[in-house]
């Protein structure tokens, strides 16, 4: 073959083109984390995680994001309860109550497919007119309840898959057994249990770095809430109006916050991971 | 016995009722959209808004092609980006890698997608927005503060690796070894089987992901916000900076409530969304379903 | 566990010599995944006739196949070891060019897989990527490789259409004329038979045993009554090693080895 060597050197070529874009994509996730931590830790303090805004918070005088941190763990957190309790009754109905590749099974996980894609901003703005038609003022309650929309398709879907993944025997042995559906559901929740705490996560996650949902529902505050009703803070929007002044100091502290945000998130990621393995050897 | 009986039917009726909600959910933001985007569409024809291109809504003016378009720039800048590099990724790690290195950089590619969008953005503006003010417009000769859809268009591009890597690897994973078989058999390379064989295989998955990935670019709020400059003029370089629409949401809503049609005309911004959005995820969806449905 | 004599040196099968055979293996052992799927695997192939492969499932059959046109480097932990000369050449050798090695065998493999173009791509497909740009001379290679299978009074009108159109049968007739075009000298067999009806598989065993006036065949087959219809030698594996080579006639009537007769006898599958 004459040109054979030319036909080898294509694929040489080629094969460097797919290892540097393989290296670029990797090296993005580096790049973002290297470029907050870089900028966040000179600026990361005790105050920044101990305190609460004080007087000339915004100005650059002293003080910390603890009431934004608070505020988002109480948000992340009640959403997440909430979307929990409300997506594993609904995964449990499409998956033991529905029959599989009915138009109704079908459609609704469509549906949910759907749902995950559509924009928080698009949540946000129906629910702070929905909030403005009933005279409620921006607030945790808002935001819980928007997050809570935004995270029930992220817990559907996500057991959904774990549900596909087991064997069609178990739910046969437990049904011959005698098993009403819901005591089979009982079981099949058991072997998935923990996938579940993964889907948990990533709720979770998906929450607490939600800016979009949170800034017109949540509102703002230099105070932990007490109540449902006061508006609150969170990181993300902390990272945001910190980032957007002109005061250095100020830009200092939105990078130290993006870096606890960034710490969090890599929590979270760590123990899904964590916990997606052990599902997996569970499995096996 | 009985009692177990009622409990079942309790657990399936509650259920059923909850899933109920969700599609009510669904309907129910569809249709206040629509109603709250009346008085707009009642006051200006529709064909107006969308091919105008001057807002100003202290007299009136709704048009929406600036935000239109630089939701469009920034969304197709990603996608030139963020496409070839991830086919090419993803093949790799399929066909060339071996089992270590793809156990090590897909687990590493969904960190990328658990990222939340703020820290997209403060990337962007300490990275991504002084490399292209201070490295990449000085090559066309430009001095330009960085705030671009370029901008915006690269840290979406970053944004979408990951769910466009996740499907392209499991589409090119389903492909069987036999067909690539039968082409390297034939003497052809791998590259050539790749090329010929694989990536015609894999293409309606490829498309599917590409799909889904501009629905999920369409959307994307407050990191392209961040760095895109928001002015609403129509961008007409790479350079210039854009306005994208959930920026004009994001950046809008409740504040200027006082300007008649104004609330309107956001509320119409989203509904603009929430069809894109909608129409794009449902066929990408579809495609996908269609190719799982074989197994 | 059946305990069966363990060849010795001497008693290592009698290889039958021919000018310039094809295809000589030597010293082949392959490990996969820790596991000695082929041991010392010493054979020389005849030129010009149809070599079957015959054993009990998982005795190595498939993987000794593609061992011979290194269809299993791309597979995970496999370890090979030993030479595979094909005239003379040896294809593990650090220098051997593997895409020029696998265009000089065609591999027919269990069931059809089209490649996902038309009739007529599929079969120019090995031809253009071996760098024939020429549209007549494509069109002339088509025509004669679907002539050659009898396909091309079937499809000749629909030769742009899907190749997926096309029934099992034909598809498999498609994928041994897609072989032939890239002008081989070798065939290889995976149980090319298995996913067809009688009537296909008749077809493909008449046109294999046309075909070994041109080329040298070796078929894996699971199916006695195929390896004795179509089979000029037997080649009979047990766990991973030969037991007994030798013509198809003299093979199934006189086995030499009582394992064999077990198995030709059907007390072994």
């Amino acid at each position: 073959m004459a040109n054979i060597s030319k036909r080898l050197q294509k694929e040489k070529i080629a094969k460097l083109l797919m290892q540097l874009s393989g290296i670029l994509i990797t090296g993005s996730l580096f790049l973002i984390l290297g470029t907050i931590l870089y900028k966040g830790l000179p600026h990361m303090t005790w105050e920044m995680i101990s305190q609460t805004p004080k007087g000339g918070f915004y100005l650059g005088k002293s003080g910390g994001v603890l009431n934004a941190i608070i505020g988002s763990l109480y948000l992340a957190g009640l959403s997440t309860i909430l979307a929990t309790l409300i997506g594993i009754p609904i995964a449990i109905y499409l998956h033991v109550y529905v029959r599989q590749g009915t138009a109704i099974s079908r459609f609704s996980k469509l549906l949910f497919d759907v749902l995950f894609g559509i924009p928080s901003i698009v949540y946000g703005a129906i629910a702070f007119s929905i909030m403005v038609f009933f005279g409620i003022r921006a607030s945790l309650l808002g935001g819980v309840i928007t997050i809570t929309l935004l995270t029930i398709p992220i817990v559907v879907r996500t057991l959904d898959e774990l549900l596909r993944t087991i064997p069609q025997d178990l739910k046969h042995v437990t049904a011959s057994l005698g098993a009403t559906r819901w005591e089979s559901a009982k079981v099949m929740l058991k072997y998935i249990r923990p996938g579940l705490f993964t889907a948990l996560l990533l709720a979770f996650g998906r929450a607490i770095g939600d800016v979009a949902g949170v800034m017109l529902t949540t509102g703002y505050s230099d105070n932990i809430p007490k109540y449902l009703d006061e508006p609150t803070a969170t990181l993300p929007l902390a990272i945001f109006f910190q980032l957007s002044s002109p005061i250095p100091e100020v830009q200092g502290r939105a990078y130290a916050s993006a870096l606890i945000l960034t710490f969090l998130i890599l929590i979270i990621v760590l123990c899904t991971h964590f916990l997606s393995s052990k599902q997996k050897k569970h499995q096996t | 016995m009985d009692r177990r009986i009622v409990k079942d039917k309790l657990v399936k009726n509650s259920s059923a009722l909850l899933l109920g909600f969700m599609l009510l959910v669904v309907l129910l933001i569809f249709i206040g959209l629509i109603l709250k985007s009346q008085p707009l569409l009642e006051s200006h024809p529709l064909g107006d808004i969308l091919s105008k291109s001057v807002w100003a809504p202290m007299k009136g003016e709704f048009g929406f092609l600036p935000f239109i378009l630089g939701t469009v720039w920034v969304t197709l800048i990603a996608l030139l980006i963020a496409v070839p590099l991830c086919i090419l990724a993803a093949v790799y790690l399929v066909e060339y890698a071996e089992d270590r290195l793809r156990n090590m950089v897909l687990p590493l590619v969904n960190v990328l997608a658990a990222i939340p969008p703020v820290l997209y953005g403060v990337w962007g503006v300490l990275f991504v927005v002084p490399v292209i003010r201070d490295v990449i417009a000085p090559l066309f000769g430009l001095q330009i503060s960085g705030y671009s859809v370029f901008a915006g268009g690269m840290v979406l591009a970053v944004m979408i690796f990951p769910i466009m890597m996740s499907i392209m690897v499991e589409v090119i994973q389903t492909i069987p070894q036999e067909l690539k078989a039968v082409s390297l058999s034939l003497g052809a390379t791998k590259w050539e089987t790749i090329q010929h064989v694989i990536l015609k295989k894999a293409r309606p998955g490829i498309i599917a992901a590409v799909v889904l990935a501009i629905s999920r670019a369409f959307g994307e709020t407050i990191a392209v916000l961040m760095v895109c400059g928001n002015i609403p003029k129509v961008p007409n370089s790479l350079f210039d900076a854009g306005y994208p629409i959930p920026a004009l949401i994001a950046n809008n809503f409740g504040e200027m409530m006082s300007i008649p049609l104004y609330d309107a005309a956001l509320m119409f911004a989203a509904l603009l969304l929430f069809i894109i959005i909608f129409g794009f995820n449902l066929l990408s969806r579809l495609i996908l379903n269609k190719l799982e449905a074989p197994h | 566990m059946y305990s069966f004599p363990i060849l010795q040196a001497e008693e290592t099968p009698n290889i039958i010599s021919l000018k310039q055979p094809h295809i000589q293996i030597k010293d082949l052992h392959v490990v996969v995944e820790g596991q000695e799927i082929l041991k010392n695997i010493n054979l020389s192939i005849p030129n010009n006739s149809v070599t079957s492969i015959i054993g009990p499932s998982g005795c190595g059959k498939t993987t000794l196949l593609k061992t011979l046109n290194r269809l299993l480097d791309d597979s995970k932990d496999v370890e090979i070891s030993g030479s595979v000369l094909v005239n003379g050449e040896d294809i593990y050798a650090k220098n051997a060019e593997v895409t020029h090695i696998r265009k000089k065998m065609g591999l027919l493999s269990q069931k059809p897989f089209t490649l996902p173009m038309s009739i007529f791509e599929n079969i120019a497909y090995g031809p253009k990527i071996h760098g024939e740009k020429d549209k007549g001379k494509l069109k002339a290679i088509v025509e004669q490789q679907l002539r050659n299978v009898g396909l091309w009074e079937e499809v000749k009108d629909r030769l742009d259409s899907s190749a997926t159109r096309l029934s099992i049968g034909q598809q498999q007739r498609l994928c041994l004329a897609r072989g032939l075009a890239v002008e081989p000298e070798i065939i290889l067999g995976d149980e090319s038979t298995s996913a067809l009806d009688p009537i296909s598989t008749q077809i493909i065993e008449n046109l294999l045993m046309d075909l070994k006036q041109r080329y040298t065949i070796v078929l894996v087959t699971h199916i006695l009554r195929q390896a004795r219809r179509v089979s000029d030698y037997i080649l009979f594996l047990y766990q991973g090693e030969v037991i007994e080579f030798g013509k198809t006639e003299e093979l199934l009537l006189h086995p030499k080895h009582e394992i064999t007769k077990q198995y030709v006898k059907g007390f072994i599958s």
